[in-house]
């Protein structure tokens, strides 16, 4: 186990640019996601961490040492790929042991190996069956133990669970943070789906446009995000944005789309009347009288909650509510937001504007 | 969206009884049945017709010009005392076996190194091809020339260089000739199995690689560990139809060496025709080119045993 250290790193593929210098801390032992929308380059920070892309400047250390031009085999990290890249000729045992085969190891000490990795995975009944037998859970978690049976200092998982049904996502999704919890290892975990980020991590990268958005702990990145883009990209139903007018003469508040009113705690100093983007996630609205009027356009039950879409001040908005409301399409409600729960953006950064 | 008018409903025709005709014409086998009869018609017409015709052939006397008469076995009693027939087995065990050896080995080494990262990838890929595509006739005419006796370019360019001072007797000698025709019959068979092989090294997923890369494989192990055995399906493939025809050669030998000198290119196929059309032989050349046949069954078999579906490449089920 070790910790890694990701600093100032580019990555050029010709003339283009993909990271724009991204500098990460990882400590030892933590589960670390990178989330972002495709295209962001957090694969490819990945696969340099990985050893299986060039780096073009800065630096990767794993431990203390700078890893740049160490070979793949000697940076002493296991991976598991999106496709899993399991070897189809041979059987789940071979497979798992194959590293340890290369590293010239003695038959008996493969085989021990490679039982305690199936051990903690239960893949013992599977062992000597090959990967076009397994289910696509079961496959998943082959290439897991072939991860956990080389014992390294670093797991980098490349979106393990997009191959996946939903249900068994969510169960592997478990699967995985409890290993986690039970080896200790340092991770690496990459991903485009937020729920996956939120649920599985210690700390969550936001990457966008090869740059980090935004670094915390889960919590601190949905209660307090950065910017809009973090803002859009964590939680679901996602935030909705209103754009508007900040009023801070008087009581606080804030001028949204044809002229609708909502309310502000404490507007940020000297903001009268700057453009600003209202954020407001859709389980802080409640019903009250002295919301703002809304027409609901469409009603989403799904059991534990109900999602509502609404035209507010021209624009859809959308709300969730625990509570079960007899409402219609058609129907006039008034929405209010909690008011020490809404984000201030500014309008061309997109950086938060309220603390 | 709710104001497209709904078209008033017309009465609907009576609904028919369907007839045995009417379950025939949906019935997929019957359709199937006749998808193949062309295919059917054309192998019975132009492979199995000819086939046992020859075999029947083989137990008869007949001659060009004349009807033959069944004679059992005496065209193989004649054979089996005929030195030509069996060197001419021996010929073709060697050209097939030496030449398939080296088309593998240049084969496979070409595939290889056209599947890696090169500039003028695709342009070299194709240059590969080109000895395929050259009519055989033509590329063995070449070959006469530059292994001919006078004028070879081998040997004009070997004595300019001063190495030999006289020309070589390539189609005159019977090591000379045959190491030629095995060499005419390398360079026209390998971009058929170095392009295959290729198409099978494409089919192997790049994360694997990476996944031997990081597990800490070298080059020679991911070869021999992966590429090898995930190739070993299409190899096989590949083998079965070199040999094949490597076999079945007519064309190299009949334009370069017509079998000579001294018999040491006959091939059965080229002494089949040689006994049979030149001398007018039917029986005995069609007894020739019968004996051919345990040979191919062999090779086939060979492959279909030897080299079966891997217990990886099957299905999902679970046995």
């Amino acid at each position: 186990m070790s910790s890694v250290q990701i600093r100032d790193v580019r990555k050029s593929f010709g003339n283009f640019e993909v990271l724009h210098g991204v500098s990460i801390p990882i400590e030892d032992g933590e589960f670390v996601v990178l989330v972002g929308p495709s295209g962001c380059g957090k694969s490819t920070l990945l696969r340099m961490l990985a050893g299986l892309e060039n780096i073009t400047s800065g630096t990767i250390s794993i431990g203390d040492r700078v890893v740049n031009n160490v070979q793949p085999k000697e940076r002493d990290i296991a991976m598991v790929f999106q496709n899993y890249a399991l070897y189809p000729h041979m059987t789940v045992a071979d497979n798992m042991g194959f590293s340890l085969k290369l590293r010239g190891a003695k038959p008996e000490e493969i085989s021990t190996g490679v039982k305690r990795a199936a051990e903690i995975l239960a893949l013992t009944p599977l062992l000597d069956r090959y990967p076009r037998q397994l289910s696509g859970g079961q496959r998943q978690r082959v290439a897991m133990g072939r991860a956990i049976v080389r014992d390294p200092q670093v797991f980098l998982f490349d979106e393990p669970l997009s191959n996946l049904d939903a249900k068994l996502r969510v169960a592997m999704r478990t699967e995985i943070k409890e290993l986690h919890q039970r080896l200790k290892t340092t991770t690496v975990y990459v991903t485009h789906d937020q729920i996956e980020a939120m649920t599985m991590a210690d700390k969550i990268v936001v990457m966008h446009d090869g740059i980090v958005e935004q670094m915390g702990t889960p919590l601190e990145l949905y209660d307090t995000p950065a910017n809009q883009f973090v803002a859009g990209f964590i939680g679901s139903p996602a935030m909705n944005f209103l754009k508007g007018k900040v009023k801070s003469n008087g009581v606080a508040g804030f001028e949204g789309p044809n002229g609708v009113k909502l309310p502000l705690k404490t507007a940020p100093a000297n903001s009268e009347g700057q453009p600003a983007v209202y954020g407001v996630r859709p389980e802080h609205f409640t019903i009250a009288d002295d919301g703002a009027e809304a027409e609901i356009v469409v009603v989403e039950p799904t059991g534990s909650e109900t999602q509502v879409f609404a035209k507010l001040g021209g624009e859809q908005v959308v709300a969730v509510f625990r509570e079960r409301h007899q409402f219609s399409p058609g129907d006039k409600v008034r929405l209010k937001p909690d008011p020490s729960l809404v984000h201030l953006f500014d309008e061309t950064t997109g950086k938060r504007l309220n603390g | 969206m709710a104001d497209v008018a709904i078209a008033p409903r017309r009465a609907k025709t009576e609904i028919r009884e369907a007839t045995s005709w009417d379950q025939l014409k949906h019935n997929r086998n019957w359709l199937g049945f006749w998808f193949m009869v062309p295919a059917m018609g054309f192998l019975i017409l132009f492979l199995a017709y000819p086939l046992g015709l020859g075999i029947w052939l083989s137990f008869t006397d007949t001659k060009i010009g004349r009807v033959g008469q069944f004679i059992g076995y005496e065209n193989y009693e004649w054979l089996w005392d005929d030195a030509i027939f069996w060197l001419s087995v021996f010929n073709t065990l060697l050209y097939t076996f030496v030449a398939s050896a080296i088309k593998f080995g240049i084969g496979l080494y070409l595939a290889l190194l056209l599947n890696e990262n090169m500039p003028f990838k695709a342009m070299l890929r194709a240059a590969v091809l080109i000895p395929f595509i050259v009519p055989t006739v033509l590329s063995a005419l070449a070959f006469w020339w530059i292994f001919d006796s006078q004028f070879s370019i081998i040997s004009w360019s070997l004595k300019h260089l001063g190495i030999i001072n006289q020309n070589i007797n390539f189609l005159g000698d019977t090591t000379w000739a045959r190491i030629c025709v095995i060499f005419a019959n390398i360079w026209r068979g390998v971009p058929f199995v170095a392009i295959t092989l290729l198409a099978g090294l494409q089919t192997v997923s790049p994360s694997l690689y990476e996944a031997a890369t990081l597990d800490g494989a070298s080059r020679w192990q991911m070869f021999r560990h992966i590429t090898y055995p995930l190739l070993t399906p299409i190899i096989a493939v590949v083998m079965t139809f070199s040999v094949l025809f490597t076999f079945t050669d007519f064309q190299l030998i009949w334009a370069m060496t017509r079998g000579g000198p001294v018999n040491a290119t006959h091939l059965m196929a080229t002494l089949s025709y040689q006994r049979a059309i030149i001398a007018g032989q039917l029986g005995e050349g069609a007894a020739i080119a019968s004996a051919m046949i345990p040979f191919l069954l062999a090779a086939i078999m060979v492959s279909w045993f030897g080299l079966q579906r891997r217990k990886w490449q099957q299905g999902e089920n679970n046995d």
